[in-house]
Formats: C-alpha cells, sequence, structure tokens
C-alpha cells in the first residue's frame, strides 16, 4: 500500500486532511514530523493554517524548507492554503516575510477596502468560490469547470510565472487558486473541507504519476 | 463569479445529543450528531455549527469525541462552540477536528481572550459569537446591546460598538444571533443584522427566528449578511438545504 505523509510542523489541526485522505482510500496516512518517514513517503501533503511569521519559523527551525524542496522533486507533492503560501518567494504578512521559494510569486493582502460591483467584500475570503481552470491537469479530473471550493484566507498569491497557475480565483481581484510546477501542485483552497469536489481533487492526488 | 452566500445548519448539542431533535423525510431522529450533520452534508450545506449547549466541564469529553467522529466524515467547515474559555478549549477542540472555534461568554468577561486566541491560532478560525436584543423603545433611534446567561442578562455594551471591537481584536468572524428574535420565528432583527455587517470588514453570520425560506433570503438581502443559520426549519423536515438554496437563488443570491 502507497503512503502519503501529511507534514506536520505543529501549526494547528492536520486531522482534518488525514482524515480525507483515508476517506479516498489514498493508501496509509502517517501525519508526521519525521524526516526520515516523509522522506520514504509515496506522496507528500503540505498543509499550513494561521500566520505566515509562525509557519515559516517552525519550516525552518525543522529544517523542512530544505526538505519540502528536495521531497517534491520526484514525487507528487500537494501544499494546501498557508502550505501553498509558504512555497512562494515572499509573503507581505506579518511585515514582510520570506518564504521557501519553490514557485517564483508574492503573497498580498487582499486589503480592507476591497469593493466589486460596489460591494465592500469581507476579508477573510471566507466561503465557496469558483475555481476556473487553465490548464487540463490531472488533478481536475472529474471536477467541473468553474466548481466551488472551500477558501479562508486574507492573503493571496499572485504568481510570477502565469504559466504555473493552474486554478484562477476572483475575488475583487485575480489570484491563483492552484498551482503546477512538474510533481508539485499548490491550491489556496482547502480540498479537506471541500465535499465532493474537494474529495475527487485528493482522489486524484492519490492516484496521480507526478506528471503533466 | 462571485463568493456564495452560506447556508449553516445548527446543531444544538446536549451530552452528545442533539437536543432539539431532527426530522429528516419519515425518521425522527433523536440526535447523533455525527448523523444529522452527515445528512445536512449530504444535502449540500455549506458549513455545520455545533454548539455544545450544557458545556459542563464533565462532559467536554464527549464534546471533543463527537467533534471529532463528526470531523472524521464530514467534509465541510466545522464550527464549534459553547463554553470555550481557555487557549486550552481552542486547542482540544482544533485538535479533534474542528476548523473554526467560537467564542461567546468569555469574550464578554474577558475581551483580550479574543486578541490571545487570534494571536496564537489565527483570526480564520476564530467565530466571536453575540447576542444581542433591542434595548431602545419604539420611535427612537434603535439600539441593541449585548446579553449573556441565554439573553437574561444584560452588559450595558453596545452591540454595534462591540462587534467592532472584537473584529479589532482579531475575530475573523461574528455569529450574531438576535436574542428577542430567537425561537420566536419571526425572523431575524434584520436591523441589528444590517448594522453589525455593514460596521464591520469581516463576515457575519446571521442567527435566530428563522421560519420560513424568506427570512433565510431577507438575513442576506435586507441584513447584508454574508451567511445564515437555522436550526429548528432543516430539523423538522419543514424545508431541505437544497429547497433553502433553490428559494435564494431565485432571489438572486448566489449560493453554491
Amino acid at each position: 500500500m502507497q503512503t502519503v505523509a501529511v507534514i506536520d510542523y505543529g501549526m494547528g489541526n492536520l486531522h482534518s486532511v488525514g482524515k480525507a485522505l483515508e476517506h479516498v482510500g489514498a493508501g496509509r496516512v502517517l501525519i508526521t514530523s519525521d524526516e526520515k518517514t516523509i522522506r520514504e513517503a509515496d506522496r507528500i501533503v503540505f498543509p499550513g493554517v494561521g500566520a505566515i511569521r509562525d509557519c515559516m519559523a517552525e519550516i525552518r527551525r525543522l529544517g523542512f524548507d530544505r526538505l519540502v524542496r528536495e521531497v517534491s522533486v520526484d514525487r507528487p507533492f500537494l501544499g494546501i492554503c498557508v502550505g501553498m503560501q509558504a512555497l512562494m518567494e515572499r509573503s507581505e504578512e506579518n511585515g514582510g516575510i520570506d518564504c521557501i521559494g519553490l514557485f517564483p510569486g508574492q503573497v498580498r493582502f487582499f486589503g480592507k477596502n476591497l469593493h466589486e460591483d460596489g460591494e465592500h467584500l469581507k476579508v477573510p475570503h471566507m466561503g465557496w468560490n469558483e475555481v476556473r481552470q487553465a490548464i487540463d491537469h490531472p488533478l481536475w479530473h472529474a471536477i467541473p469547470e468553474a466548481g466551488r471550493f472551500y477558501f479562508v484566507h486574507s492573503y493571496y498569491v499572485e504568481a510570477g510565472n502565469p504559466r504555473q497557475v493552474v486554478g484562477r480565483g476572483h475575488y475583487g481581484k485575480d489570484f491563483a487558486a492552484a498551482l503546477a510546477d512538474g510533481s508539485r501542485f499548490a491550491t489556496q483552497f482547502h480540498p479537506e473541507k471541500s465535499h465532493t469536489h474537494g474529495l475527487q481533487l485528493l482522489q486524484n492526488f492519490a492516484a496521480w504519476d507526478g506528471r503533466w | 463569479m462571485a463568493l456564495a452566500k452560506r447556508i449553516i445548519p445548527c446543531l444544538d448539542v446536549d451530552n452528545g445529543r442533539v437536543v432539539k431533535g431532527v426530522k429528516f423525510e419519515n425518521i425522527r431522529d433523536a440526535g447523533d450528531p455525527v448523523e444529522i450533520a452527515r445528512r445536512y452534508d449530504e444535502q449540500g450545506a455549506d458549513e455545520i455549527t455545533f454548539l455544545d449547549i450544557t458545556a459542563s466541564v464533565d462532559n467536554r469529553d464527549t464534546t471533543l469525541h463527537t467533534v471529532e467522529r463528526m470531523a472524521s466524515q464530514v467534509f465541510i467547515p466545522l464550527t464549534v462552540g459553547g463554553g470555550v474559555r481557555t487557549v486550552q478549549d481552542i486547542r482540544n477542540l482544533l485538535n479533534a477536528g474542528a476548523d473554526k472555534v467560537s467564542i461567546n461568554t468569555a469574550a464578554v468577561f474577558n475581551p483580550e481572550f479574543v486578541g490571545e486566541a487570534a494571536q496564537r491560532f489565527g483570526s480564520q478560525c476564530i467565530v466571536v459569537a453575540i447576542d444581542a436584543k433591542k434595548v431602545s423603545a419604539p420611535g427612537e433611534t434603535p439600539r441593541w446591546e449585548i446579553f449573556t446567561h441565554g439573553g437574561r442578562k444584560p452588559t450595558g455594551l453596545d452591540a454595534v460598538a462591540w462587534a467592532k471591537k472584537m473584529e479589532d481584536l482579531g475575530a475573523g468572524e461574528i455569529l450574531l444571533t438576535s436574542m428577542d428574535q430567537d425561537g420566536v420565528k419571526s425572523g431575524y432583527d434584520l436591523g441589528v443584522t444590517r448594522a453589525i455587517s455593514e460596521a464591520l470588514g469581516i463576515p457575519v453570520i446571521a442567527s435566530g427566528g428563522v421560519g420560513n425560506l424568506q427570512h433565510l433570503a431577507d438575513g442576506i438581502l435586507e441584513g447584508k449578511a454574508d451567511a445564515v443559520l437555522a436550526a429548528s426549519i432543516f430539523h423538522f423536515g419543514e424545508y431541505t438545504v437544497p429547497e433553502a438554496k433553490a428559494f435564494m437563488a431565485a432571489r438572486g443570491i448566489v449560493v453554491r
């Protein structure tokens, strides 16, 4: 049976993502901070919640910035929410924090004065929003175009390489809802909280050979 | 392309059982919250709110266990509230699988707790529940006050100013229950819902007093809420979540 390592760096609840992976039959799910276990896993999930400064501090302290860089090259790798933001070059949260830099681009604040069509948009961007599929990626298999996923975030990814944006979101402004590069895939939304579409994406991830 | 307004069924849970009772189709369910949450999930509910209404110290473990079971089977966001007083309470609930934790009375007696919680866990998982009641006389400029103890004790705190303060301290969302309407089934207090929703930059969930689908639509269209919460209209099978969504969509509200 294949193994899926969910990287635990002490920032929040990994129960949901673990249970969702088990629910779709992704294999043996290991929620772990053990480097050896992570290196030996067939697939890797890199979640994250909370503030980027605390997340990056823990990621660095545990040496996971280097680890993530290495293990995401040769097997399917999925970053989720702050896990996606941590893969960018830099975030403007907490006064500006350098991140891992696997994907070119910045993480920016939606702002307090976000408006669209005369409506004041609340921040955090919290709830179900559409994701436009920019390309036909294996992880979109059996998920309808403009399907809704669950988001909860105040900062968004501004991709440095538009060709890596495989899912487009819009909330007052365009943002990257999903990025992909080789065996790396990352989502701003929470697939583990996105009901049937989210579970489908996790199932696709579990079956993906890491190529597209 | 717009963010959908959310429909949130609410389960009032006492010692591991849903207390108000729930009726799905022809099954009257005395109330296993996990089973009930699963059905709402299947119906297309956007979130589930779980309120531990007794929240006595001795049934904490029951609550945590129930949340854990629910989070293993329901793959939509789950908010848990009731008796949340310490950072450890929040940590326990999040570890059990809650996505958001709702702080109520503790915020009134110790507002700094909200700030501490948001610092520690992030605003995205801190909901502040507010129970507001109209205190102005008919004809006066409307004014609402925060009440505690199930709406029995006034605090003297202005509801709109209080909600703003909660936002400033780091709350990520407000769960607003208009007490004078609660259980009366005459709809949300749209005045206070709108006043708070327009004054704040964070999402507001309207709660209290829903008797029909028009009330849900009014909460969004008149109350300007970002989400609508209801318990009994769904529990007793008067309406299903898909019926609620169809009704709202027909009135131009974006739903999932």
